[in-house]
């Protein structure tokens, strides 16, 4: 039993913040959930999924953020109560139709989760997606609990329909993947019945007169967030510093203050609902105090915003000259994640006020003895990674071919091409889609006498979601480079949901397999499949389309990732080194298998001075034995 | 509810991307939720699948939902399923009264694997871990787990070693019942052989 399906009303259980989202959109009673994956975004959809044929909802992971987007919006424009959810990126992709949406508004609830990601724990940005709900006029609402993560999906359901706009719901890496208390609600027995009404249809003309209606929309949101539960204000009456803060930014203060025991001293004042903001509400608190401190991730989007409230309100209610605090002033840094330590020294920096979180003389030796005995643990690919295998091949490839070739990757695992790991062979960075997109414009330019070979990488869910438009202006405009596409038959980084290359849906039910290798050749493209664990014939294929200028070339890597190989099959080799065929630091190779090609699979021996297989690490994927230039990794079918 | 010595209680669980760290720390939560408890359990894993550090702040209240990240200095117990790793979290999270209960298995960083850097010897890891903790335990629990056929066990074997520590309001009772929730049953009997094996060990050590 799924807990997010647990029919238990008033039990309280642990959560994730996603779940709790996903629990929450049940309890409202939507039908229909979509999403394409993103960390750290994935599980509301994914524990949807699996519930989904208990529960008779709909459930699907879309092909990209803007068809999610859209197939929730035509549930809601049937009356039916639909959630989408995204990571940051997922935002950019599906806001051209989002804009649109707010002007031709919605009937059944529909909310849009966006999970950000402060620090960029997982993402190729750190983007604060606030600014959308100001940009495109949508009411936003930040959770900080895992209890207000489903109290407020629901209520943003209620609100949207009332409304008939979407409303946003966003959440941050902290919440989304942290676990807490949640008290369950109950869950719906009925369910509606799809109907669109042809004779008020979801127009966005006339369109001034739309986008007034959108404000108006917006203006009543305003009335209900100044009595929303979700904002609220604790500490002294007449504190010397207010504290304004949304999302993590409640628990890190909260937290800040009683470290540093000035709960006589500050006030916290509570945001859940940041656009609009809720101005009267505001401005009685305003007038608390002189000093104001804005504790956010990760943009100053309040602290922009509530400045503009007091502009407009100080001359009026009389509030005078306030000191404000935050991340233009430098006392919250205006990068990277929050954490209490980061508000403390906001805190002393702004009151003067001192705090040592223990014993310095301990702090001092503890950090010391870290910084002697602790390496960092670069990023790797995992043993069997079929991606070694096929960089391996592309580096050696692009040395052969000895034109200064390079490397555009794509969003993905195979994204580590930038490190060591991926053997640094990746010059570009882009997002999902822009490999493909770049080697194109690449490709362009031997016009203007560029000889350099171009290879793009993509992934299968990669190759559905972007990379498909940037295959077809290549192909159109007859750019020339090789486009690889490393099918490992898995939407691997963001936990191996089902894509349209594989077989079956979200919910588990058979579904067409979409052929990449069909598509590509259906586009004009020149097609290959090879097996990344060859690597003889990979590198050679691979040389072999580099001297071939004309037209993109197609090579289809096709290797299960390691990780779903390893949840249903026994390793096929088990590995180990012929000692006597290892001549360890004398080999000419100089530590050719563990120093470059980075297995954590295979150890560098110091005593011996020999490489050594870790049995608890290697899975037996066998390639090393093909590396290795004296023949000492050897492999023996299990 | 027994009421907490300390509230809140805060325990970092630390080790590397597929050691079943995660797994760990949701089998404490939902012990003490179901107990009544406040949980609140932050987890740091970043990009890797595996192979990286992986950290799992439990923070524990009978009064309120915690940050979801533990302050610097404010770590009152560690569970390490690596040595290393168990280092790296004493630096920002240690204080002198800190409870250390560790693997003593290491899984090399890329950069010691390639030759570049040296993995600590072990007698300097103990010496390091015990000068910077009130007290230090450690459990050869890789090596126990691969005896009872699968070094995977090694998590459930230090959440045994934890239970019998006796600094977390829990009991092996308490465990057993989230094993029996969290487990099909032919995985379920293997799983509570390694959470008796744990307990055992620590209490051999302190007898």
């Amino acid at each position: 039993m799924s807990i997010v399906n647990l029919d238990a009303p008033g039990r309280t259980v642990l959560m994730m913040g996603n779940e709790a989202t996903a629990r929450g959109a049940l309890e409202a009673g939507v039908m229909v959930a979509t999403a394409y994956p993103g960390t750290p975004s994935s599980e509301i959809i994914g524990s949807l999924a699996e519930v989904a044929k208990e529960r008779e909802i709909y459930v699907e992971w879309s092909v990209n953020e803007k068809v999610a987007l859209e197939v929730a919006a035509a549930a809601s424009m049937a009356g039916l109560r639909a959630i989408t959810a995204m990571k940051q990126n997922g935002l950019n992709v599906a806001c051209d139709y989002l804009f649109t949406l707010g002007l031709t508004g919605v009937k059944g609830g529909i909310v849009l989760v966006v999970c950000d990601d402060p620090a960029s724990h997982s993402s190729s940005n750190e983007e604060d997606t606030r600014a959308f709900a100001r940009m495109g006029d949508f009411p936003l609402l930040e959770p900080t609990t895992f209890q207000e993560a489903k109290d407020m999906t629901i209520y943003a359901l209620e609100l949207s329909e009332e409304l008939r706009t979407v409303v946003i719901l966003r959440g941050v890496t902290r919440i989304s993947h942290a676990r807490g208390n949640v008290k369950l609600g109950e869950l719906p027995k009925d369910h509606r019945k799809p109907y669109f009404d042809t004779s008020s249809p979801f127009t966005y003309s006339p369109m001034v007169q739309k986008h007034s209606l959108l404000h108006e929309k917006l203006n009543k949101a305003k009335e209900r967030f100044e009595t929303s539960p979700f904002n609220s204000y604790e500490g002294p009456e007449k504190p010397d510093l207010m504290v304004i803060a949304s999302g993590t930014g409640i628990f890190y203060s909260r937290e800040a203050v009683t470290l540093m025991g000035l709960e006589d001293q500050v006030g916290i004042l509570k945001l859940g609902t940041t656009w609009p903001l809720p101005d009267r509400f505001l401005g009685k608190h305003l007038a608390r105090t002189q000093k104001i401190m804005f504790v956010e991730e990760v943009d100053p989007f309040l602290e922009s915003n509530v400045k503009e409230v007091w502009a407009d309100l100080a001359p009026i209610l009389e509030i005078g000259p306030r000191t404000f605090y935050g991340k233009r002033s430098g006392h919250i840094p205006i990068v990277g994640e929050l954490t209490t330590d980061r508000v403390i020294e906001g805190l002393k920096k702004a009151l003067d006020e001192v705090y040592e979180p223990c014993d310095p003389n301990y702090s001092r030796r503890a950090k010391e003895v870290t910084k002697e005995f602790v390496s960092d643990r670069a990023l790797g690919f995992c043993p069997g990674c079929p991606h070694r295998a096929s960089y391996w091949a592309i580096k050696n490839a692009l040395k052969l071919d000895d034109r200064e070739g390079f490397l555009t990757p794509d969003i993905g695992c195979y994204a580590l091409a930038r490190t060591a790991s991926g053997f640094f062979l990746s010059k570009t960075g882009g997002a999902m889609g822009s490999g493909t997109g770049l080697a194109c414009g690449f490709g362009k330019l031997q016009e203007f006498g560029f000889d350099q070979s171009v290879i793009s990488v993509c992934g299968d869910s990669t190759f559905f979601h972007a990379v498909m438009p940037a295959l077809v202006n290549a192909q159109y405009n007859k750019s020339n480079f090789v486009m690889c596409i490393l099918d490992n038959s898995a939407t691997a980084m963001t936990g191996f949901q089902p894509h349209p290359g594989v077989g079956t849906s979200a919910m588990g039910d058979p579904a067409p397999i979409l052929d990449i290798e069909a598509i590509c050749r259906a586009m004009g493209a020149k097609v290959e499949v090879k097996d990344p664990f060859d690597l003889k014939d990979t590198t050679e294929t691979i040389t072999r389309l580099f001297q071939d200028r004309e037209g993109v070339k197609v090579l289809i890597l096709k290797r299960k990732c390691a990780l779903l190989k390893a949840k249903g099959e026994k390793p096929p080799y088990k590995i180990h080194i012929a000692l006597e065929n290892c001549v360890g630091q004398d080999c000419g190779c100089n530590q050719l298998c563990t120093r470059i090609f980075r297995c954590p699979g295979i150890i560098w021996d110091t005593e011996t001075k020999k490489a050594k297989v870790d049995e608890v690490i290697c899975v037996g994927c066998g390639v090393c034995t093909d590396i290795c230039p004296n023949s000492a990794i050897i492999k023996e079918e299990t | 509810m027994v009421t907490l010595k300390k509230d809140p209680l805060n325990l970092i669980i630390t080790g590397v991307g597929g050691q079943g760290n995660v797994l760990a720390s949701q089998l404490i939560g939902n012990a003490l939720v179901a107990k009544g408890y406040f949980v609140t359990i932050g987890e740091t894993y970043g990009a890797s699948q595996r192979g990286g550090p992986v950290m799992s702040h439990v923070r524990i209240s009978e009064k309120t939902q915690c940050a979801p990240l533990i302050p610097e200095g404010k770590s009152d117990v560690i569970l390490g399923l690596e040595p290393m790793e168990t280092i790296r979290i004493i630096g920002p999270y240690g204080n002198p009264n800190i409870l250390v209960v560790t693997n003593s298995r290491p899984i090399y960083p890329l950069d010691v694997t390639v030759g570049n850097t040296k993995y600590p010897d072990w007698k300097v890891i103990r010496a390091v871990i015990a000068e910077l903790s009130q007290k230090a335990y450690f459990v050869d629990a890789t090596e126990m787990a691969m005896n009872l056929g699968t070094p995977i066990l090694a998590n459930i074997i230090m959440v045994g070693a934890l239970v019998a520590l006796k600094v977390l309001p829990l009991n092996r009772e308490d465990i057993l019942g989230v094993l029996q929730e969290t487990f099909s049953t032919q995985k379920l009997e293997i799983n509570i052989k390694a959470l008796e094996l744990g307990i055992e060990t620590i209490n051999n050590k302190n007898n």
